[in-house]
């Protein structure tokens, strides 16, 4: 058969001859014609210095800075190009041995010797001062310019969060990083590290080799600049912060305090804490090793990471619920005879005034008073079943913000556990559980867990009436720019806002009420805050103090949870706490010294033992 | 026995003396590349030469393999070859571990193996097959049966997304024009990717203006005659005039002149048109307009209804964003090494660029640098040279045959290598955008190396066995 398009192989042919005569035009260009490209001498040599931008600073709510830079310079060497040098002197100018610089050495050559390696990392700035003089003297080294950061109070560290070397994993995952740069490791430094870090620049020079810099290479034709970091502004209350710290001190647990009408955290304490410059700078890893080696675990964020039963705090939920499903109402009156009696099951209750409607009920903690409210909740005729009744009430709890991260602008938020009907069923065996199987959820014990994050935000929902923002740290990226838009949208909870004034006549007679009120210590004169004792059953030792608030009464500022480990009941310490934040937030100025002075002088240690 | 010595016989020595020079070249140059004074043995497992050397060994135990099975088999297993590998690609996506952003590898171990590299294989075999039942003159069901055939891998590529090895998978329409393809339809296609890559390289408004100089340089073949100069002399007038008056006057753009000119040259044509009833003249100026339309609409789609993100992530995909230290610090880094090469280059392992671990992926995508920057002028026409040898032989071989199959195969070959050779030699020297794919032989890695030799050897066994009755 004739192949009529056998002429093509030609044009085949032209197509490879020609793609071989474009390279090889562009290949003589650029190596042949194009100087440019060439070094102009055999002994020059180009040195790429990488600029390293200004980390982005970090503000609080009322503009006052927390977190800026701090020059700090970096001691540089490329092996092959260092020869004889006095050492002694270099020695003596950054105050090494001589075994020491023989270390280094070996290291640098280890790693390449032809690229650049660190040679001795975050000199001071009168060290690099001496150095720079005589830096002409050591051919093959050269001084990098770095920024360490600096910290204004010495308060926020978990919040704030730090900075540390990038890993060869990272590096291998993500090319922008080169060994020895820096990334936040954890809080705002973490989540916010594309913000804060900017972009790196890079110079390229001719350097001769007495280590002179000839100029810069083709004109600073490849040359980047670097572009610094966007600014940040929290939304934290730094002094409120402070505060808090200091009320913690000596203490185990955590605060937080979020602006009710926005979600905005005013205040995110975990206790024990420690100074964040401990993680700056040279000292870095040595430190960070005996922090995370400590047994009080001072790494370890409280606020949320640390998840708790939240105890009678939760009984507001029940409350909230048995409302909106239409169980119980606000007058409804249960008895209590020190406790929830019901066939061999017992759940006990302290000596209150019986019956009570339910404001009384949130207002003396009483136990059966809920029992019976949760029951009605689960045993409600509108379900086919109790499970169903169950997962309906489990709805309102993820509606909250419970069993699930809030989505909080920093990293390592633990989801808490509010157990799902399937968890029961593989426990129980499938629908062969009741209300009374799962009772201890009416007081906020057994299964639950919950961050005090989470509880913070339900003392929100509860001050805004049934809705509530993500809770966030950062208001404000960059000079003109807003919060990352998902926390400006609101979420509701599917519970009317009339539902929610008896749960707070409740709140409010816990804190101003007379005989029975379990939180009186917590009183303000001049303000109404409304707030709920709890106390976290801890298997491992004396029980945690809980206490969650909100003031004022109308026009909500401040939504607070505060958590005290091994410190017993919650109006113990947490209530006094708690209050103490909404005086110094609401007015500036601690006018109960006793009380604070009460705070301040107790130490818990964490076996519960007060000093 | 004597079936082995006939193959060897029939064996076409001079490819394999190609494909054996590229392999140890390459290999050298891994060496080169990754070059440090403390692991000098270049037979250390523990670095990349170690282990290519390995990859050599086992490509030289693949190559065996090959040559002594039964070239039916891959006459007659086409389909379920190439039906396999799709299935290969479909598992990628479900079991792969992801490297770089792509879902693209199979992990055993230390070793990662890359379906797609070896799915070319299996694509060209199946093209081959169905070309060889369809005869000749490709019609537009046949044409597109086949684009079929080379898009179900593409896809399947495309969605790992390794645009890389998308972008040599076009290659196999070499195949098709070689085999009756309408011309026009061919150079469409071959104008739309070159004017694709060259819009994102230069923009719109250069491509659009050399496009027009061609257009004039073609009507100037085609119908001999003065008027076109004159014609051309009118329009650079025109469009020096129309940039005058649209920058000083009117404070326009270059966009301008390029409508201008296009009106223009739209006016001459037409006169031509009218004056000899040139068929020529209007396939020119079709091209032409059809050209800037679609580099407009290039253009238009890729900066108006692409949101910033989208952009961004299309640049990533042909890998022109990656790029931590700014626009096109990667190929200035692979200039600079190359241009440093100069004339003669700075000896072997004498070059100082790629051992500052400034060329990124030095070893596999940028080998390329370490050739220009140690042999220099010379030694890079030597390894252009070698590939145009082997390209033109493999046009030899394929052209040989008696059956449209192994023609085919073969060209699906040629084909593949010539785009791996020009993409990855001019992505090193800015003729190309940087698009992440191997140099045939010469890159670090197994799953090419091992790709391209099965790839290589089974058209190899194919023509030894040219004589054979096949089908
Ligand atoms: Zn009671």
């Amino acid at each position: 058969m004739k192949d009529r398009f056998a002429n093509r192989k030609y044009f085949i042919m032209a197509l490879a001859i020609a793609a071989a005569v474009i390279l090889i035009l562009r290949l003589f260009y650029i190596q042949i014609i194009d100087k440019t490209y060439r070094t102009s001498a055999a002994n020059n040599v180009l040195r790429h210095v990488t600029q390293y931008p200004a980390r982005g600073l970090v503000y609080d709510r009322n503009g006052e800075l927390i977190v800026y830079n701090q020059a700090a310079y970096d001691l540089l060497v490329v092996p092959v190009q260092t020869s004889a040098f006095d050492t002694a002197r270099f020695n003596e100018i950054l105050g090494i041995s001589m075994k020491d610089f023989r270390d280094r050495m070996k290291a640098a050559v280890t790693y390449s010797r032809r690229a650049p390696s660190v040679f001795m990392k975050m000199i001071s700035s009168e060290t690099y001062g001496f150095l720079q003089e005589e830096l002409y003297k050591f051919p093959g080294f050269y001084v990098q310019a770095r920024t360490l950061r600096k910290y204004t109070r010495p308060v926020g560290a978990h919040l704030l969060g730090y900075v540390g070397e990038v890993d060869d994993k990272l590096i291998a995952q993500d090319r922008y990083y080169r060994s020895g740069d820096y990334i936040g490791v954890s809080g705002i430094e973490k989540s916010y590290e594309e913000h804060l870090r900017g972009k790196k620049g890079v110079n390229i020079f001719l350097v001769d080799v007495h280590n002179n810099i000839k100029g810069s290479y083709a004109d600073s034709r490849f040359d980047t600049t670097s572009v610094p970091g966007s600014n940040l502004w929290s939304t934290i209350d730094l002094g409120l912060q402070e505060y808090g710290e200091r009320l913690m001190r000596n203490k185990t647990g955590s605060i937080v305090a979020i602006e009710p009408s926005t979600g905005e955290i005013l205040a995110l304490v975990s206790s024990p804490s420690y100074d964040p410059s401990l993680l700056v700078g040279r000292v870095r890893s040595s430190n960070f090793t005996r922090l995370q080696a400590d047994t009080v675990k001072p790494l370890f964020d409280r606020a949320l990471m640390a998840s708790y039963p939240p105890g009678s705090t939760f009984k507001m939920m029940n409350g909230l619920i048995g409302l909106e499903e239409g169980v119980i109402r606000p007058t409804s009156l249960f008895g209590c005879s020190m406790g929830y009696h019901a066939g061999s099951l017992t759940v006990g209750c302290h000596s209150h005034n019986s019956p009570l409607d339910l404001p009384g009920a949130v207002m003396n903690s009483c136990n059966a008073w809920f029992c019976n409210a949760f029951r009605s909740i689960l045993e409600n005729k509108g379900y086919n079943s109790i499970q169903e009744a169950y997962d309906r009430w489990r709805e309102y709890l993820v509606a909250f913000g419970f069993g699930n991260k809030l989505g909080i602008d920093l990293p390592n938020e633990l989801s808490g556990f509010i157990p799902t009907r399937s968890y029961y069923d593989r426990y129980y065996g499938k629908d062969r559980w009741k209300a009374l199987t799962v009772i201890s959820l009416a007081i906020g014990q057994g299964e639950i867990g919950a961050t005090p994050l989470q509880m913070a935000n339900m003392a929100t929902v509860i001050a805004n009436r049934g809705s509530f923002y993500i809770p966030h740290i950062v208001k404000k990226i960059g000079e003109d720019g807003g919060p990352s838009s998902v926390f400006s949208q609101k979420y509701t909870t599917g519970i009317s806002a009339e539902n929610f004034e008896p749960i707070i006549e409740g709140m409010e007679g816990a804190v101003n009420g007379g005989p029975g009120a379990t939180a009186r210590g917590a009183r303000l004169d001049s303000i109404i805050i409304c707030g709920k004792t709890g106390t976290a059953q801890n298997p491992h030792g004396k029980d945690h103090s809980i206490f969650v608030a909100f003031a004022p009464r109308d026009n909500p500022q401040i939504a607070i949870a505060v958590y005290v480990e091994n410190a017993g009941f919650g109006s113990t310490f947490a209530a006094p706490i708690a209050s103490l934040m909404i005086e110094e937030y609401l007015t500036g100025k601690i006018k109960r010294q006793y009380l604070e002075d009460y705070v301040l002088k107790v130490v818990i240690a964490p076996d519960g033992k007060e000093q | 026995m004597e079936k082995n010595s006939n193959i060897l016989n029939r064996l076409d020595w001079l490819t394999v003396l190609l494909w054996g020079t590229m392999m140890i070249m390459g290999w050298l140059n891994i060496y080169a590349a990754v070059y440090n004074e403390e692991y000098t043995s270049i037979f250390d497992m523990s670095q990349r030469y170690g282990k290519q050397l390995l990859f050599i060994v086992a490509a030289l135990v693949l190559a065996i393999f090959v040559l002594v099975t039964d070239n039916k088999l891959y006459y007659f297993f086409a389909w379920f070859i190439y039906g396999m590998f799709v299935f290969l690609l479909l598992l990628v996506l479900v079991v792969g571990k992801e490297i770089n952003g792509a879902k693209a590898w199979f992990e055993f171990g230390p070793f990662g193996l890359q379906p797609s590299e070896f799915a070319k294989f299996a694509t060209g075999l199946a093209l081959a097959s169905y070309l060889n039942s369809k005869r000749q003159a490709l019609g537009f069901r046949t044409m597109a049966t086949a684009t079929s055939i080379i898009m179900v891998p593409v896809i399947l590529i495309a969605i790992q997304p390794d645009m890389g090895s998308v972008i040599t998978y076009f290659a196999f329409f070499i195949v098709l024009f070689r085999e009756g393809m309408s011309i026009y339809v061919f150079i469409s296609a071959l104008l739309a990717v070159i004017l694709f890559l060259l819009t994102l390289i230069f923009g719109t408004v250069p491509v659009a203006l050399g496009l027009i100089i061609l257009s004039f340089a073609a009507l100037w073949i085609f119908i001999r005659n003065s008027q076109v100069l004159m014609a051309l002399g009118v329009m650079a007038g025109a469009g020096a005039l129309s940039y005058l008056a649209g920058h000083y006057i009117f404070g326009a753009g270059l966009d301008l002149i390029i409508v201008f000119s296009v009106m223009l040259s739209g006016a001459i044509y037409a006169w031509y048109l009218y004056r000899y009833r040139l068929k020529m003249a209007v396939i020119i100026y079709s091209f032409l307009l059809g050209g800037i339309l679609y580099l407009f609409t290039v253009d238009y789609a890729f900066h108006e209804i692409l949101k910033p993100h989208q952009q961004t992530r299309i640049n990533i995909m042909l890998g022109m964003e990656d790029d931590p230290y700014g626009t096109g610090y990667n190929l200035n880094q692979s200039l600079i090494s190359i241009g440093s090469g100069g004339f003669a280059g700075k000896g072997y392992l004498n070059g100082t660029q790629t051992k500052f671990k400034f060329v990124p992926e030095q070893s596999t995508d940028f080998i390329f640098c370490t050739v220009g920057e140690e042999w220099g002028f010379v030694g890079s026409v030597v390894v252009i040279g070698l590939f145009v040898l082997l390209l033109l032989r493999l046009v030899m071989l394929a052209e040989r045959q008696r059956t449209t199959f192994v023609r085919a195969y073969g060209y699906g070959v040629f084909a593949l290598f010539l785009v791996h050779f020009f993409v990855n030699i001019g992505m090193t020297i800015g003729v190309m955008p940087v698009i992440g794919i191997p140099l045939p032989f010469f890159s670090y890695g197994g799953s090419s190396l091992w790709g391209f030799t099965i790839l290589l050897f089974v058209f190899l066994r194919l023509d030894a066995g040219r004589a054979e009755y096949l089908g």
